[in-house]
C-alpha cells in the first residue's frame, strides 16, 4: 500500500542521506522525496511517497522518529490529507495538433509556461489521479520530456463528514 | 580564555569525567596528540585501532560508563568501522573522535581523506563533522549525551584538522536541548495496572531479560520481581548477569539456539512472556511463529522501534527499564496481599524442575580429553564467578554462557549482535584499564584470538593483566559445528591446525604462556595462570570436535533442540 509521510526535519548537513538510508538499508523504494525549507528557520518538510505494507510502514515511522534531526513524522495514509504534485510536460505539438492539446490543457487547468514551433511545455498541479490523467492524455502526442516533483501533502484543517 | 581545538576537545572531555581514553594516532590528529600531556586524560595506545574500539566498548560494558576512543583520518578511521557497528548492536555507548583533512580539502580525495560519517551512519546512533571551532564544545557534549541516554549507542564526531589549530572562547554548556530527541520515557501507568492484574492472573509467568536490563541498571528490580513473586527467568546473552545465574531455582539459563532446554520450553509453555529490555532477536526466538505460542507477551523497552518489530506484542510499554519496573514493583506492592505468592507457582516451578532433570545442561566429560566445557567449569571455580569474563565468538563464546554462571551485570562481556571475531581481547583490556585489580578472563577461540592478537603488546606496555584462555580446537569451531550438522562434515576452510605457537607468542610480547595438553593440569595451570601478575595466554588443547549442544537448528522452533 502507498504511503505519504510528512517529515520534518533539522535542516543540518548528512539529514537527507540520513532519511533515505533508513529505506535503502531495508531495501525499500521511496517512490518520490521533496524537501524544501518551512516558514521556521532550520526547519524542513520532507513529503516521502514509499509503498509498504502496514508493519514495514509502522517500522519505518518509528525509525524515521529515532533519527536524531528528525522532529516529527506523520503519516496521512489514514488522515484526510490535501496531496500536489506539479508536473512539467514537454510534449510534440505540431499545428494540426495543437489546438487539441490547449483544450486539454485548458479542462485541465493547465498552464502553458513555453512555446515553439512544435512544442509546448505545460504545467501541471493536482494529485496523484489528476497527474496520472493528464500525462496519460499527453502521452499519445508524444512526450518529449517530463520532470515531476513529487508529493507535497498536508492535512486538511476540518474534517467535514 | 580562548584555547585551540584541540585544547577545547580535550577540556570536554574532561568535564566528561574521562579518565582513559584508546587511540592511536596520525597527521589528522596530531594536534590533539601534541595536547595530552597537558591534560589528566591518561591515553592508551592500541596496536590497531580496532583495538581501541572494543576496548573502549569493554570499558563502557564494565563500568556502565560511557567509553571513548580517538583515531587518525582515513585508514585509522575505517578501522574502527567494525567496532562501531559491534557497539551499535549491544547498544553501548561510546564516543568515537576520528580526525578529518583539513576543511578546504574536504570533498577533493585529499590524501587520507574518507567520507566517515557517510560511512558509519548506519552503524551509529548519530554522527557529527564538526565545520567550526566554535560549535566543537556544544557537539561534544551532545555526542555525550546521546550515547549515554535514551537506547545507548556510539556516537562519532569527526574533526577537521585545521579546527584543532584554530581558537575560540571555551565555554562548556550547561545542558542540551535538542527538540527532536527526548528519551527517557516514564512508563504508562495504565499499562503498567494492565501488567500487573496480568501477573495476578498468570499461572505460568517467565521473564526473558535481555541486555536493556543492564544498560538501564534495573537489575535489581529485576530481582526483586522475580523473588517476591516467584518468576522464573531467562536471558539473552546480552542480558547476563542481570540475574544472579547462581540461583538455581529461579534461574533457567539462557534461551535461543543455545539456550537451555529447561528454558526453551519454559518459553514454548509460558502463559506471560514478559520481555525486559530484549529485543526478539533472531537466535533466541527460533521460528517466529511457533515462539511463546500459549502467552500473553509483554515488551519493555525504551526504544520503540524493538516493539513489534519481530513478534507482535500484546502490552507494549515503552519506557526506560529501571523507571518501568519500579513502576511494576510499587504496582505489585500494593496489590501482594491478594495473592498467596509462595504458592502460586509452585506446579509452575514443579514443571521447571523436571525439565531441567531430564534435560539439565551438561556435556559428556571424558578421562583423557580435555573437554571445553570442563575448562570453563574449572574457570568458574577458580574465580569463584568473580572475575569479569570476555569472549569471543564462536563455540568459546557459548560455552562460556552456558557453564560460566554469570553472577553480576556488567560482569560479561561479549559481541552479541554483530557476533564479532576479535572483540573478547580488546574488551578485556578496556574492563581492565577500568578495574586493574580484577581478575579479567578472555575466553578465546584460537580463530578469533588472531584476529586482535597485536594488542598483547598494549596490555604488556600498560600492564593490564588480562588473562586468555584459547579453548584451542585447531578449527573455526562453531563454523566447523554447522559444517557437520548441516553440510556433510565439509570442513571446508575451517580447519586451522596451522597454528603460531602461542606461548612462544605471549612470550615473545613479554607476557607469559602456558600450554595445557592433559586434563590433569587443567585447573594447577589455570590457577597458575590467574595467579602471575602479567597478562598471558593459556593455550589449552581441547578435543578438537566437540559440539555446543542443546542447539535450536537455524528456523526451527524452539521446542526442536538437538540435545547432548
Ligand atoms: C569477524 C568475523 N568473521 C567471521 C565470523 C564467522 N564466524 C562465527 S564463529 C566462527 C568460528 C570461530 O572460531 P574460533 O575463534 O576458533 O572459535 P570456536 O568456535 O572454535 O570456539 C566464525 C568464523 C565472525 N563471527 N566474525
Amino acid at each position: 500500500m502507498k504511503h505519504t509521510l510528512s517529515v520534518m526535519v533539522e535542516n543540518e548537513p548528512g539529514v537527507l542521506s540520513r532519511v533515505a538510508g533508513l529505506f535503502s538499508g531495508r531495501g525499500f523504494n521511496i517512490e518520490s522525496l521533496n524537501v524544501a525549507p518551512t516558514l521556521e528557520k532550520g526547519v524542513s518538510l520532507m513529503t516521502i511517497v514509499a509503498r509498504g505494507d502496514d508493519a514495514i510502514i509502522e517500522q519505518i515511522v518509528k525509525q524515521l522518529r529515532k533519527l536524531v534531526p528528525v522532529i516529527t513524522v506523520k503519516d496521512f495514509t489514514q488522515v484526510q490529507a490535501v496531496e500536489r504534485e506539479m508536473v512539467l510536460v514537454k510534449v510534440n505539438a505540431e499545428d494540426s495538433k495543437r489546438a487539441e492539446i490547449l483544450r486539454i490543457t485548458d479542462i485541465f487547468r493547465c498552464k502553458v509556461v513555453d512555446v515553439s514551433i512544435d512544442e509546448l511545455t505545460i504545467e501541471c498541479t493536482g494529485d496523484h489521479g489528476k497527474i496520472k490523467a493528464i500525462v496519460n492524455l499527453l502521452s499519445r502526442f508524444g512526450i518529449k520530456e517530463i520532470a515531476r516533483t513529487g508529493n507535497v501533502a498536508m492535512k486538511r484543517a476540518m474534517q467535514i463528514d | 580564555m580562548e584555547l585551540t581545538g584541540a585544547q577545547i576537545l580535550l577540556k570536554c572531555l574532561e568535564e566528561e569525567g574521562v579518565d582513559a581514553m584508546f587511540g592511536f594516532p596520525g597527521g589528522a590528529v596530531i594536534d590533539i596528540y601534541d595536547e595530552i600531556p597537558n591534560f589528566s586524560i591518561e591515553h592508551i595506545l592500541v596496536r590497531h585501532e580496532q583495538g581501541a574500539i572494543h576496548a573502549a566498548d569493554g570499558y563502557a560494558r564494565a563500568t556502565g560508563k560511557t567509553g571513548v576512543c580517538l583515531v587518525t583520518s582515513g585508514p585509522g578511521a575505517t578501522n574502527t568501522v567494525t567496532g562501531i557497528a559491534t557497539a551499535y548492536m549491544d547498544s553501548i555507548p561510546v564516543v568515537i573522535f576520528t580526525g578529518q583533512v583539513p576543511s578546504p580539502l574536504i570533498g577533493n580525495d585529499a590524501f587520507q581523506e574518507v567520507d566517515i560519517v557517510g560511512i558509519t551512519r548506519p552503524c551509529t546512533k548519530h554522527n557529527y563533522l564538526v565545520q567550526d571551532v566554535r560549535d566543537l564544545a556544544r557537539t561534544v557534549k551532545q555526542a555525550f549525551y546521546l550515547a549515554r541516554t535514551g537506547r545507548p549507542g556510539p556516537v562519532l564526531v569527526d574533526v577537521p584538522k585545521d579546527l584543532m589549530s584554530q581558537k575560540c572562547e571555551f565555554e562548556y554548556p550547561e545542558s542540551i536541548s535538542l527538540r527532536s530527541y527526548n528519551p527517557n520515557v516514564k512508563p504508562h501507568i495504565g499499562q503498567i495496572r494492565k501488567l500487573a492484574q496480568l501477573i495476578k492472573k498468570a499461572e505460568r509467568p517467565l521473564i526473558y531479560s535481555g541486555g536493556g536490563v543492564i544498560s538501564s541498571k534495573s537489575h535489581e528490580e529485576l530481582r526483586w520481581l522475580a523473588r517476591e513473586l516467584r518468576i522464573p527467568v531467562t536471558s539473552t546473552l546480552m542480558g547476563l548477569g542481570a540475574y544472579p545465574g547462581d540461583d538455581e531455582e529461579l534461574w533457567l539459563g539462557m534461551l535461543g539456539m543455545h539456550g537451555t532446554y529447561c528454558a526453551n520450553m519454559a518459553v514454548n509453555n509460558c502463559d506471560l512472556l514478559l520481555a525486559v529490555g530484549a529485543r526478539f532477536d533472531d537466535r533466541v526466538t527460533g521460528k517466529i511463529s511457533e515462539f511463546a505460542p500459549h502467552a500473553t507477551i509483554v515488551h519493555i523497552d525504551v526504544d520503540p522501534t524493538s516493539i513489534q518489530k519481530n513478534v507482535s506484542v500484546h502490552v507494549p510499554l515503552v519506557a526506560d527499564c529501571k523507571s518501568a519496573l519500579a513502576a511494576l514493583q510499587k504496582e505489585m506492592k500494593s496489590i501482594k496481599g491478594e495473592v498467596n505468592w509462595q504458592r502460586k507457582h509452585e506446579q509452575w516451578l514443579e514443571q521447571i524442575i523436571e525439565w531441567n532433570r531430564l534435560h539439565p545442561l551438561t556435556y559428556i566429560d571424558d578421562e583423557v580429553k580435555i573437554k571445553p566445557q570442563y575448562v570453563v567449569e574449572k574457570i568458574y571455580e577458580i574465580t569463584k564467578g568473580d572475575a569479569i569474563v570476555c569472549t569471543e565468538v564462536g563455540q568459546n563464546q557459548m560455552w562460556a554462557a552456558q557453564f560460566y554462571k554469570v553472577k553480576e551485570p556488567n560482569t560479561f562481556l561479549t559481541s552479541g549482535g554483530l557476533g564479532t571475531m576479535g572483540y573478547g581481547f580488546p574488551a578485556a583490556m578496556g574492563a581492565q584499564r577500568a578495574f586493574p585489580d580484577k581478575l579479567v578472563v578472555n575466553i578465546a577461540g584460537d580463530g578469533s584470538i588472531q584476529m586482535n592478537i597485536q594488542e598483547m603488546m598494549t596490555v604488556v606496555c600498560n600492564k593490564l593483566p588480562v588473562k586468555i584462555v584459547i579453548l584451542n580446537n585447531g578449527y573455526l569451531g562453531m563454523v566447523r559445528q554447522w559444517q557437520e550438522l548441516f553440510y556433510k562434515k565439509n570442513y571446508c576452510a575451517t580447519c586451522m591446525d596451522a597454528q603460531p605457537d602461542f606461548v612462544k607468542l605471549a612470550e615473545a610480547y613479554g607476557a607469559a604462556g602456558y600450554r595445557i595438553t592433559e586434563k590433569k593440569d587443567v585447573e594447577k595451570v589455570l590457577r597458575e595462570a590467574f595467579e602471575v601478575d602479567k597478562p598471558c595466554i593459556v593455550d589449552v588443547r581441547v578435543a578438537q570436535e566437540e559440539n555446543v549442544y542443546p542447539m535450536v537448528p537455524a528456523g526451527a522452533s524452539l521446542t526442536e533442540m538437538l540435545l547432548v
